[in-house]
């Protein structure tokens, strides 16, 4: 089924359905992405006071923050049940691991203060599950990108496919770019000691996750033709010069905000860095949900199934955003030493 | 299909979903008794409501992080263990499950940010609003989760095509023929549950006499729920029953192990059902009683196991073993309710030894009852995995048995040492009791920043031994705005207001 020989629902539902996922997903990357960095930093913070500033400053938000990962899997299973099967079964092994290591950071916000001042244990626990969970994400994105193998719309690899230097690539890429996202949350979020070990870190992580940007921007046209033919080819490289221009100019922002007076101005690049590197990818795997082979329109599941959801979708979706901004602003401004409910 | 895949496969969703629920139950329950003390602290201004509610609700915390974290991997499994499962039902079952997460899921992760951190950050009104929401928000998601688990066991309002179910009327979806029963049932189950901690928690402090104006409170909310979803559980219960017995008989034909349709039936009160011969050894019975539960007619006559060909009969024993647990607890739990509502009223409630050491003990057995009811259910509904459409062995993910041997050590090893961390760290926290002054409605600025909260530190504190005071972490300093004009507890102060007359039972909580 080429979407040419497609009109109506049957053409736009998917593609909605498609967006709204991409949505989500970016969402999740962004927001449980400073929560997560939070966690990868945490050792760098040496003293308990520091880390219990840096953890106090995203306790409100993490568990709506991976709320955000439970809609994109479910958005994947409600309107594109094939592809759900497909990349779930081919990811089983980063997926179960990943979500192993969220089960070890998640319960490390609460049982670190009870169990205090035996909480030494969450500590790690909280920093390496951050780590190895953002690690798995990034193996997740290589083994996606560098393509499933599907037989008669089965998964018919096998459960290490996903191994390989570009997968392993993208785990440490993402371990740093989350991180870099954390640590410009905390010059937002934070005061004192935490603020400038934070400012420290910042600079070698920016240039860091740039690297890798660079990186799989070389690295995913040299090695798929289809990718490069996207990028390279005639039109398109004038419709697409916006994308690497943005990435430029977001760099010097953040650069630039990770040392100077405005609290949120790093932070906000780097959501911005965050958000064109994911267009980026998005143009390189259009039409394909599982590259090289289901499209969104063969994995898309039944017109009524996909309405329905989306109907729940074009009514709460607003009213989300609406309470999370209203959360985010109840605890806006900076946390000081000592604060939290525990 | 590889069978040794499929059974652990099984297994690590049993295993992994059996962990989950007992979490939820308790979020549940908690997050509306909360709610509940937290409206009776603002309709009343009595501090120990507000104690209470700010007790019982680093417990919840606690509870639902555990819930959090057990739930996600869950949403991944239908994907990861039940591809097959994914293809053929995801076009019904999807929706359902995409309407939680954006109805309930988001809801309790936001506002739990605000109920948990909001204390002194936002107007008490806003606070209590947060702590009605988040309640709202875990039964809303058993609403929805459980449209589609009982979608699983009756369902409707669907067409197949090419072996794909296809919805065709949302509302039958949804509202299938089991769903009404099995929501009412198991949210009853999970406020009885937590009643049952609750009046636990009650009954030891008494017994230890501290905190005995909050005991007194807990054990009078604990027996009143008790005494009222005990008996509209049993009711609740045998509808549910009924239903079954229409829709999917040979789950009911297993939980009364019987066999043969040859007459008005018996209940079997204790048998070892034989399966290989088609029989029950050791049978202890009441004739025409399982016609009258099952029929409400002395004479009343279903189906009986050889009524169904091997192939599509459920298995037999646990089925048996875990439905007569469920109902041995439901009936200890009305006893407990009964006995505790006869105390109360001549007024023996709290001084009633015996009755406050064996509550004291019983707080688990609603999570067995939970645990007991849902083997019941799932096992009865073998071997479909949806029934009539899809069958177990069939439903299965092309994944080998190694990788999910080797993922399932890893969930046992993972849940069984932290989830047991976690029930020691509830327990602790249960048995330190609720320690600390209450905040008055009326001295609380608006939009405060955060600040510590002297009293939960403290209560960590003395739980845990000493921390090391931090600089930061100063716990008076003026101008910080707070519990102002109260005098901050002495730690070792707990026995309170010993000599305090019972209050009358008018914060019965509103079921
Ligand atoms: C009757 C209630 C009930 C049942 C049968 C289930 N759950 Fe659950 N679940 C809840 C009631 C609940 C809850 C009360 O809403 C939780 C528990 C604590 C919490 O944080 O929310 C929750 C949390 C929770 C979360 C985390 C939500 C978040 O990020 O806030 C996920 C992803 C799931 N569940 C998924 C599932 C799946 C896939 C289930 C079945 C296969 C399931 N739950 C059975
Ligand atoms: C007292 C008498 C009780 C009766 C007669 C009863 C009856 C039943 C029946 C017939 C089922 C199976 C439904 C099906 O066909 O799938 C069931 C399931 C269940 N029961 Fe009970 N029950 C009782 C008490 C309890 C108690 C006290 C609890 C927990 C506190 C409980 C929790 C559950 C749960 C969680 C399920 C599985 C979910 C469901 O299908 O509703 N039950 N019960
Ligand atoms: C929350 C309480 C629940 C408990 C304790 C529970 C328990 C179980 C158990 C013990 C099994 C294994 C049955 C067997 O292999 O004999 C099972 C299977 C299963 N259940 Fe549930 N269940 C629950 C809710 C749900 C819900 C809400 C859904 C779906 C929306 C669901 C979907 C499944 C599926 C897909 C299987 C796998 C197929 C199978 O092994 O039969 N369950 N569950």
């Amino acid at each position: 089924m080429s979407p040419v020989e497609l009109t109506g629902s049957a053409y736009w539902l998917p593609l909605i359905c498609a967006a709204i996922i991409a949505i989500a997903v970016a969402m999740y990357v962004v927001l449980d992405g400073f929560d997560l960095g939070v966690g990868i930093l945490f050792p760098y913070f040496p003293e308990e006071v520091q880390r219990d500033q840096t953890m106090n400053s995203v306790a409100p938000f993490w568990d709506g923050n991976e709320t955000w990962l439970v809609l994109g899997g479910t958005g994947l299973l409600v309107a594109f049940p094939f592809a759900y099967a497909v990349v779930m079964s081919a990811l089983y092994v980063p997926l179960i691991l990943m979500l192993l290591a969220l089960v070890f950071r998640g319960v490390a916000f609460e049982f670190r203060w009870v169990a205090k001042p035996h909480h030494q244990k969450w500590d790690i626990a909280f920093a390496a599950g951050s780590t190895v969970a953002a690690f798995c994400q990034g193996l997740m994105l290589g083994g996606l990108l560098g393509g499933i193998q599907v037989d008669g719309n089965h998964f018919g690899g096998g459960a290490f496919d996903w191994f390989n230097p570009f997968s392993l690539m993208c785990g440490f890429g993402l371990v740093v770019g989350y991180a870099f996202l954390g640590a410009c949350w905390l010059i937002m979020k934070t005061v004192e000691g935490v603020e400038q070990i934070a400012r420290r870190l910042a600079r070698p992580l920016c240039i860091a996750f740039l690297l890798f940007i660079v990186l799989v921007s070389v690295w995913t046209p040299l090695e798929f033709d289809r990718i490069a033919a996207r990028w390279f080819s005639v039109p398109n490289m004038y419709y697409l010069a916006p994308v690497p221009i943005l990435t430029l100019v977001l760099a010097v922002v953040c650069w630039r905000g990770i040392g100077g007076k405005h609290p949120g101005r790093a932070f906000f690049g780097a959501v911005g860095l965050f958000v064109v590197a994911f267009i980026g990818l998005a143009i390189s795997t259009m039409p394909y949900l599982v590259p090289p082979t289901l499209t969104l329109w063969q994995a898309a599941a039944a017109p009524k199934s996909q309405g329905f959801i989306l109907a729940g979708m074009s009514f709460m979706v607003p009213i989300i955003l609406g309470y999370t901004v209203f959360v985010y602003r109840t605890f806006r401004g900076k946390i000081r030493p000592g604060e939290g409910y525990h | 299909m590889d069978p040794n895949a499929l059974i652990l496969a099984r297994l690590q969703f049993a295993f992994t979903i059996s962990f989950h629920i007992i979490f939820p139950a308790f979020s549940i329950g908690l997050s509306a008794y909360v709610a509940t003390l937290l409206v009776l602290w603002k309709r009343t201004g009595k501090d120990h409501f507000h104690r209470l509610a700010r007790f019982w609700t680093k417990i919840f915390a606690v509870s639902f992080a555990m819930g959090v974290v057990s739930g996600i991997p869950l949403s991944y499994q239908f994907g990861t263990n039940w591809a097959r499962f994914s293809e053929v039902a995801g076009n019904v079952i999807g929706p359902l499950i995409g309407y939680e997460v954006l109805t309930a899921f988001f809801l309790e992760a936001t506002f739990l940010g605000v109920m948990l951190f909001g204390w002194q950050r936002v107007a008490p009104w806003l606070h209590v609003t947060a702590a009605i929401l988040v309640a709202a928000g875990t039964a809303i998601s058993g609403f929805w989760i459980l449209a589609a688990n009982s979608w699983m066991h009756t369902p409707d309002g669907y067409v197949l095509h090419d072996g794909v179910a296809v919805p065709v009327n949302w509302l039958r979806v949804i509202f299938n023929p089991s769903f009404p029963f099995r929501f009412a049932h198991m949210m009853t189950a999970a406020y009885l549950t937590t009643s049952v901690v609750v009046l636990a928690a009650g009954a030891r402090y008494l017994i230890r006499n501290e905190f005995e104006t909050e005991g007194r409170t807990m054990m009078r909310m604990g027996v009143g729920m008790l005494a009222i979803l005990g008996p509209l559980q049993m009711l609740l219960g045998d509808q549910h029953g009924l239903n079954t017995l229409q829709y999917e008989p040979a789950k009911i034909a297993a939980i009364e192990a019987h066999w043969d349709d040859d007459g008005p039936a018996d209940l079997v009160l204790f048998a070892l059902p034989d399966e290989a011969n088609e029989r029950n050894r050791a049978e202890i019975a009441i004739p025409h009683f399982g016609s009258m539960v099952l029929t409400h007619k002395w004479d009343g006559r279903f189906a009986g196991l050889k009524d169904f060909p091997r192939n599509q009969r459920p298995p037999v024993t646990s089925i048996f073993f875990a439905f007569r647990a469920m109902v041995a607890i439901g009936v200890t739990l009305i006893a407990i309710g009964l006995t505790g509502v006869v105390l109360w009223w001549r007024k023996e409630l709290f001084t009633t030894k015996w009755y406050l050491h064996i509550v004291a003990r019983a707080w688990w057995l609603g999570f067995i009852a939970i645990l007991a009811g849902w083997l019941t259910t799932e096992s009865g509904r073998q071997p479909y995995v949806a029934y009539g459409i899809l069958r177990t062995e069939d439903a299965l993910s092309p994944v080998s048995s190694a990788v999910i041997a080797t993922s399932l050590t890893l969930f046992v090893l993972v849940y069984c040492v932290l989830f047991s961390i976690g029930i020691f760290y509830i327990h602790r926290l249960i048995w330190n009791g609720p320690k600390g002054e209450a905040v008055k409605p009326t001295t609380l600025p608006e939009g405060l920043p955060n600040r510590p909260l002297a009293v939960a530190d403290r209560s960590t504190r003395e739980s845990g031994g000493k921390v090391a005071q931090s600089p930061g972490q100063a716990v008076h300093q003026p101008g910080q705005g707070q519990i102002a004009g109260q005098p901050p507890q002495q730690p070792g102060q707990g026995k309170q207001s010993s000599g305090q007359t019972p209050q009358p039972p008018d914060e019965e909580p509103k079921p």
